[in-house]
């Protein structure tokens, strides 16, 4: 529970880490894409508040204390949600698998959520995987990672033909939400492999399942909101907008926002933090605060209201994944929440 | 770090002063595809040396070692390009550094294959093309709606912006690097034509304007955003000063078409 100015508010963080990301775990041959990557990570890190940066030997391996202290104790966080990825061509037992998550998960079980994966280049073996998966973790999401490099491949796409029978896995074992993360890569190489237009006849086609696409499909924001304006199972996850922005660069955050409010609605966006990149704390504090600048430049975006930032924070997500909210924590009886979004 | 060049100008005569000014000047007419900025001024050239007898070794580095491969063939692929082509020059080296497809992006690009040599049977079409073109659409909504939205702050009609023609359009950067792009993408832009047109080059009419505007100035807000975090990227990752708050004002025009602020070439 996150207070502030007397109210109580229900914080649930759609996108945590808890990854091993350490030389100790680079793979042999590998370790300039290994480095690479969690390098890159932390470059990131440094558009947060200076006080919230950890050095390098940290963000490599950061503990479970850690994690316990900046999620619950100072993040105020209700209800965390792992996303794994499981990068294992690079590291030897996986960047942040659910298996690394689900030890977290054991000592705090009604506060923690593991989402799973799949990857449709596993074929038969991966969807036997992913039911084995779904049983341990009890899976109500997954998160793919579409630019993961297996095997001499650079990614996947979820229009791939090897996607259909994953998605039919998925309802048949009540994994509703699918998390989605754009990458630098695809198959084939000179396509975009950023664009996202691959989530919209997925989402089409399966009306059932929920599409949160990560980071907004950022560096492709424009596409994706297109397309979470057509799509009503199409929602906006909102790690690296926040994180990213809303300290080092808070025009282009208000920018963000109001488009993201305009074309997506505040009923299908998702607060997540993207811890170990980001803490929590300092970006819920600065949504709570958060309004747009009272300049002509904004004027015609729609309002953030106390209602808009509970929605984002915690209530969204509460309903995609049935976490239940204390009365307390509820919107007003005067402004209810759209069950059918 | 990567082992620098040598400063230009103080390299003891082994730099000719002439070409190396016409290789920076021909370097800013490579753009980032996705952010329709100049190289130089995104600060991706970390080095650039030219031998007495016109050899020129240059080194561009990215924000990410993860930026996608093939945007960053397009810009070590057309900066070997330019540079080629100045008639002072008799050879171009472009090694592309700390990037995670370096080793086959720099191979195809000195042997002058295209994506496809530097990939094999990893591409579908063979080239780039079809890629790039998305992307100089992008930027010509962007760079319009900059112009329109400019417009109509001073008080302008819609009427009076959806009449101009393409004579208007050439007393700004924005205006010229739109009569650019549509002679990239093959649209037509000839005396009278009309200034604004949909990314397939159909007149844009006063009524729809606002709509259009609406789609626009997002895909303006997205580039602009992109840019931003490049910067901010590539300043932490090669220690350089961070780019200062103007980079922030939605309006980089002024910045990024002006003579580039910082040469960074060493």
């Amino acid at each position: 529970m996150y207070e502030k100015n007397g109210k109580q508010y229900f914080i649930v963080d759609s996108h945590l880490h808890m990854w091993s990301a350490g030389p100790d775990n680079w793979v042999r041959g590998q370790e300039k894409y290994a480095k690479g990557w969690i390098e890159c990570f932390h470059a990131y890190q440094s558009l947060a508040p200076k006080e919230t940066h950890w050095p390098i030997e940290k963000f490599m391996s950061y503990t479970h204390e850690d994690f316990v202290r900046d999620v619950f104790q100072d993040g105020g966080v209700d209800h965390g949600i792992f996303q794994s990825t499981y990068l294992k061509e690079w590291y030897a037992n996986g960047f942040n698998t659910a298996e690394q998550n689900h030890r977290l998960l054991e000592r705090y079980p009604d506060k923690l959520i593991v989402n799973g994966r799949w990857d449709p280049r596993e074929g038969e073996a991966g969807l036997k995987q992913l039911e084995e998966d779904a049983k341990r973790y009890n899976l109500r999401g997954v998160k793919l990672y579409t630019a993961e490099w297996r095997n001499g491949s650079r990614g996947w796409s979820l229009k791939d033909e090897q996607c259909k029978p994953f998605f039919e896995k998925c309802k048949e074992l009540g994994i509703r939400n699918i998390h989605v993360h754009k990458g630098p890569t695809i198959w084939p190489l000179d396509r975009d492999a950023f664009d996202v237009a691959d989530v919209d006849q997925a989402a089409t086609d399966n009306g059932e399942l929920n599409f949160i696409i990560e980071h907004v499909g950022l560096p492709r924001i424009e596409d994706f909101c297109y397309i979470a304006t057509q799509e009503p199972n199409v929602y906006a996850g909102l790690s690296v907008v926040v994180g990213g922005h809303m300290h080092a660069k808070p025009h282009f955050f208000a920018k963000m926002m109001g488009e993201l409010l305009f074309w997506v609605g505040e009923d299908k966006m998702l607060f997540g933090s993207d811890y170990g990149i980001w803490e929590p704390r300092w970006q819920i504090d600065g949504l709570l605060d958060w309004s747009f600048p009272q300049t002509e430049e904004f004027a015609d975006y729609p309002p953030v209201t106390e209602a808009t930032r509970r929605k984002i924070l915690g209530l969204n997500a509460a309903r995609l994944y049935d976490i239940e909210v204390p009365a307390e924590c509820q919107l007003g009886a005067s402004t209810p929440a759209r069950a059918s979004a | 770090m990567p082992a620098g060049g040598v400063h230009a100008g103080e390299g003891l005569g082994v730099t000719d002063g002439d070409t190396h000014a016409a290789v920076m000047a021909a370097l800013g007419e490579v753009r980032d595809p996705e952010l329709d900025e100049p190289i130089t001024a995104l600060r991706f050239v970390d080095s650039c040396t030219v031998s007495p007898d016109g050899a020129v070794e240059l080194a561009l580095r990215l924000p990410t070692p993860q930026c996608a491969p093939n945007f960053a063939f397009m810009m070590a692929a057309d900066a070997r390009e330019v540079v080629r082509r100045l008639p002072s020059v008799r050879s171009v080296a472009v090694r592309l550094l700390d990037h995670y497809t370096g080793d086959e992006i720099n191979a195809a690009v000195a042997a002058g294959d295209g994506f496809d040599g530097a990939f094999p049977g990893e591409t579908e079409s063979g080239d780039l093309q079809s890629l790039r073109s998305v992307f100089l659409r992008k930027a010509l909504v962007a760079r319009q709606s900059r112009i329109c939205e400019r417009m109509l702050a001073a008080g302008a009609t819609e009427l009076a912006v959806t009449s101009m023609t393409t004579q208007d359009l050439r007393d700004t950067p924005d205006g010229v690097r739109c009569l650019e792009l549509r002679g990239q993408l093959g649209i037509r832009a000839e005396f009278g034509d009309p200034a604004f047109v949909t990314p397939d080059g159909k007149p844009i009419a006063a009524q729809e304007l606002s709509r259009w505007l609406r789609i626009a100035r997002l895909v303006r807000m997205s580039i602009d955003v992109n840019g931003g975090i490049c910067r901010s990227l590539l300043a932490h990752r090669y220690d350089l000063d961070q780019p200062d708050a103007r980079g922030e004002t939605g309006d980089m025009s002024e910045i990024h078409d002006g003579a580039p602020r910082e040469v960074s070439c060493r």
